[in-house]
């Protein structure tokens, strides 16, 4: 490399390369086969690269932390005091992400999704897939789809980029920026979605989503969940909240249970495509959250208490998720071909939400069943 | 995409926010700043369709970089007097980039315009990538690198080292106390603006000229996701400069973050750059040239002062002094001085300087072997265990530091020592600067006026205190800095692994008390304090023996 001894033209001066020896295995001493992080037990025999990059980089007094947090707010410790959720954790360190989120990862996957919509909106404008849209299905798109994608940047920018600070250790904030980010992209790319379909030849109104959110009857209630979301200034409950009720009771019953079912049979193969990728980041951020909340529930001291209080939170927040599922029921009836009844799919989305309760080790709420 | 399709996709983007009518978005992190007269900004946002794939390109850049590296045997030929100092940088800087992510959500709460949110929710997921980026490098150095300990333990040091918690400001600083402080003026406005270049630039630079080249590789990308960093924050400066209410705070945070960024950084990078080189070519730049470049030039001058004409007060004072400190009153070999000084409570080895070392100081920093040459002579000659105890235990004409309170970097310019009774307590500080900002900028009231939401100094800031009056061999073993034969020490104060005598264990620390200066300046009556203060100030240390 550079030490190839050609002379410069002008006098120009470079550093010497010299050879140091200083390879693994050069020579034998105390600690020199000493290659692994060693402050951590990993969850199996030898640590992920997961594990490696992310357990303990941000110290806590829990763990090694020794001259305590050296910065405080004006009204209390700094740092990521325990006491800013209700939930109680014999160790919050023990949460591991399933999905083993990092850098590499992140971008990988995220950059995965977006070519392949990238791809398949540029197939669409080329076959003019656009064109054999009926009108209602456009106006469909237009108003509801358009109104969904609010929530989606809401809760990027409002709930889960805000949870990342507040919760105590780098793993479970890392997992939370990573769904942060699909939330942001997701929202993204319905917009631009939205905004191709204004430029196709199609008859699409691209603002009629700013009425629908703002006014329309069908979405006023889950814009009111969204919003108080967002002034939920417990972390965990606001995860909770999220990704276990809403995105159960309202998420999945408008992605899944209604867009990915009713699309195709109205002409339209592109929908599908982009609110699939929506789906698949909450099938991995449900994952995480699973996880997270199973650990609370069986934890030793603390499992009955988090229980009772995973309930409260039910109490309050599947009444308000059931009122904005209930709310969108009359856009089913929208299309001109309507293959799905508002009351199957929420029959469904009801089921996956009783699932995930079980998994975690909660009861469904009686609120579900009035 | 072409420029209209990207106008459009802007402006589209922009349609995802709205007025919310049934609650507003909790205000978990308050400010005393305030934003109601805030122009409507409306940067460009970025569209995560080219932000993945273009990260992804640099992520495949670097990974390329790692494995030609490895295949290239690179560590035959990177100086272990570089690469030791890494165990102490690459054990911080994880935190801070974390930290800067936590930070983004504050920016967010206290900044009500949602024209900005996107452009901050983007940097938290580039710092959730700097910091794993970064862990993963370490990881590297720690399979491939002939010494391994102290890359071994890198965290658990980093929580429990009296440098690791003078790093951990840059991080806390960014996530704790008012929100526009932190996450506007400490992280971005100064230390993200101004620092990132020394830490991300010129320090890997170094690194390339000692047989490196993956730190230049990395840290150029982390670098690369700056530029976009820089403009949030000069966005939300701008709209705070528009009320104002908010000037004396802005003042007060110029001078905070900017003092403080300085003591922290440049001890850090200076002494990295300084002392864990082995390139010595008179035309290399010292780091006091390199500062003068990016920092006084480029930031002081084409960042910061452009910003009178909006009527904001730049600390030119502060920036004058923080240049003298670093070539008149010698900080950064100061820094040094005290990190070999205290290398029994290192986890990194720190080579000695030699003659060659010795000329390349004194053509970069004339003056500097009459300060500096006979102690580093001194740390040469007492390397070795068995005949002598460690340099700090021993007489060479060095006076141990008090720590500064604040920037808890020990107030090595002597003269400029602070001593002062606050909450109750005797403190020292390095300069008038830190002493203001424990006494007067980090208190619930600034100047008359109620600052509810600034931040407290807080935790056991002096790391001596938490081993006051211990056997160091005691000591070490609590702190676990040693290695997997349970006796001999991570810290060297050389290089050599060749022979096992060489290398000082548990055993050699024996009978070696440790004291805090600052439990021992509280016990002194109010005559031993002024006098002693007196003397700490004119002692030159320069060592004579
Ligand atoms: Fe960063
Ligand atoms: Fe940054
Ligand atoms: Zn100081």
């Amino acid at each position: 490399m550079a030490d190839s001894p050609v002379a410069a033209p002008t006098k120009r001066s470079f550093p010497r390369v010299e050879f140091t020896d200083s390879e693994a295995g050069a020579l034998e001493f105390p600690s020199s086969k000493s290659r692994t992080y060693n402050y951590f037990k990993p969850a199996k025999l030898r640590a992920t690269v997961y594990e490696d990059v992310t357990v303990d980089v941000q110290p806590d007094p829990d763990r090694y932390l020794t001259q305590g947090w050296i910065y405080g707010f004006g009204d209390g410790p700094g740092g990521y005091p325990h006491d800013w959720t209700a939930a109680k954790s014999s160790n919050w360190h023990q949460f591991l992400d399933p999905n083993e989120e990092w850098e590499q990862t992140i971008f990988r996957n995220n950059a995965a999704v977006v070519r392949q919509i990238n791809l398949c909106l540029e197939n669409a404008k080329r076959a003019n897939a656009y064109d054999h849209w009926n009108a209602p299905w456009s106006k469909f798109v237009a108003q509801n789809l358009g109104a969904w994608m609010h929530a989606e940047n809401g809760l990027a920018l409002h709930v889960f980029t805000s949870i990342q600070r507040s919760c105590p250790s780098n793993m479970i904030n890392n997992a939370v920026a990573v769904n942060a980010a699909h939330k942001m992209r997701f929202a993204q790319e319905l917009a631009l979605f939205n905004l191709d379909l204004s430029e196709s030849h199609l008859e699409f109104d691209g603002s009629a989503h700013k009425e629908a959110w703002q006014n329309g009857s069908e979405w006023q209630p889950t814009r009111k969940v969204v919003e108080e979301l967002t002034a939920t200034g417990d972390w965990c409950e606001l995860l909770f909240a999220t990704n276990v009720v809403f995105e159960q009771l309202v998420g999945q019953l408008f992605r899944s249970e209604l867009m990915m079912q009713v699309s195709a049979r109205n002409g339209d193969y592109i929908t599908p495509t982009i609110v699939g990728a929506g789906e698949n980041d909450y099938n991995r951020d449900s994952s995480y959250t699973r996880v997270l909340f199973q650990l609370l529930v069986q934890d030793e001291k603390f499992g009955a208490s988090n229980k009772e209080l995973f309930g409260t939170w039910m109490t309050k927040w599947v009444p308000r998720c059931l009122d904005a599922a209930n709310a969108m029921q009359p856009i089913w009836s929208q299309p001109a071909d309507k293959v799905r009844t508002y009351a199957e799919s929420f029959q469904s989305a009801k089921e996956k939400f009783t699932q995930m309760l079980e998994e975690i080790g909660l009861d469904a709420p009686k609120e579900l069943n009035q | 995409m072409s420029r209209q399709s990207l106008t459009k996709a802007h402006a589209k983007i922009s349609e995802l926010t709205w007025e919310p009518t049934f609650a507003t978005p909790a205000t978990r992190f308050g400010t005393d700043y305030t934003f109601e007269k805030a122009p409507k900004k409306d940067p460009l946002k970025q569209i995560m369709r080219s932000y993945f794939p273009m990260e992804e390109e640099k992520d495949n850049r670097v990974f390329g970089a790692m494995d030609g590296a490895i295949r290239g045997n690179m560590f035959r030929q990177v100086q272990q007097r570089w690469l030791e100092w890494q165990k102490l940088f690459l054990s911080i800087i994880p935190f801070p980039e974390i930290s800067a992510a936590r930070a983004m959500p504050m920016a967010i709460d206290a900044v009500p315009n949602p024209e900005i949110h996107n452009g901050l929710a983007v940097q938290m997921i580039d710092e959730v990538r700097h910091s794993t980026i970064q862990m993963n490098l370490k990881k590297l150095y720690m399979n491939n690198y002939i010494d391994p300990a102290g890359f071994d333990m890198t965290e658990k040091a980093f929580a429990n080292n009296y440098a690791g918690t003078i790093g951990r400001q840059f991080g806390e600083g960014f996530i704790t106390g008012d929100a526009i402080t932190a996450s506007n003026i400490y992280l971005t406005v100064v230390a993200e603006t101004a620092f990132t270049n020394t830490l991300f630039v010129a320090m890997p630079d170094e690194a390339a000229a000692n047989g490196d080249y993956l730190l230049p590789t990395v840290f150029h990308s982390v670098q690369s996701d700056e530029s976009r960093h820089i403009s949030n924050g000069y966005s939300i400066l701008l709209m705070a400069l528009a009320d104002e209410r908010n000037r004396p705070l802005l003042e007060r945070d110029l001078r905070y973050a900017w003092w403080n960024n300085h003591c922290v950084v440049d001890a850090a990078i200076g002494t990295f750059i300084e002392y864990g080189t082995k390139d010595r070519r008179k035309d290399r730049e010292s780091y006091a040239e390199m500062w003068r470049r990016w920092i006084y030039d480029d930031y002081y001058r084409s960042y910061l002062l452009p910003l009178e004409k909006y009527g904001l007060v730049i600390p030119h004072d502060l920036v004058e002094e923080a240049w003298n400190r670093i070539t008149n009153k010698f900080y950064v070999h100061e820094t040094a001085r005290f990190f070999a000084t205290g290398w029994l409570a290192n986890y990194w080895r720190i080579d000695p300087m030699t003659d060659t070392d010795f000329e390349w100081f004194e053509d970069k920093y004339p003056g500097w072997y009459s300060r500096f040459g006979k102690w580093w002579e001194a740390y040469n000659r007492l390397r070795y265990p068995g005949k002598n105890k460690p340099i700090a235990f021993e007489d060479v004409g060095y006076e141990y530091p008090h720590r500064c309170w604040t920037c808890m970097v020990p107030c090595m310019i002597r003269e400029d020592m602070v001593m002062e009774k606050v909450d109750g307590q005797w403190r020292t500080y390095c300069s008038e600067t830190c002493a203001w900002t424990d006494i007067k900028a980090f208190r619930p009231e600034y100047e008359g006026r109620d600052t509810p939401n600034m931040g407290r100094l807080t935790g056991h800031r002096e790391w001596e205190t938490l081993h006051h009056n211990k056997d160091y061999s005691e000591i070490i073993q609590d702190l676990g800095y040693v290695r997997d034969d349970g006796k001999t020490l991570i810290p060297q104060p050389h290089l050599e692994l060749d022979d096992p005598k060489k290398l000082w264990t548990v055993d050699d620390m024996k009978g070696n008390v440790f004291m805090s200066p600052n439990i021992l300046l509280n016990e002194m009556t109010d005559d031993e304090r002024a006098a002693w203060a007196t003397a700490y100030r004119a002692n030159d240390n320069i060592c004579r023996v």
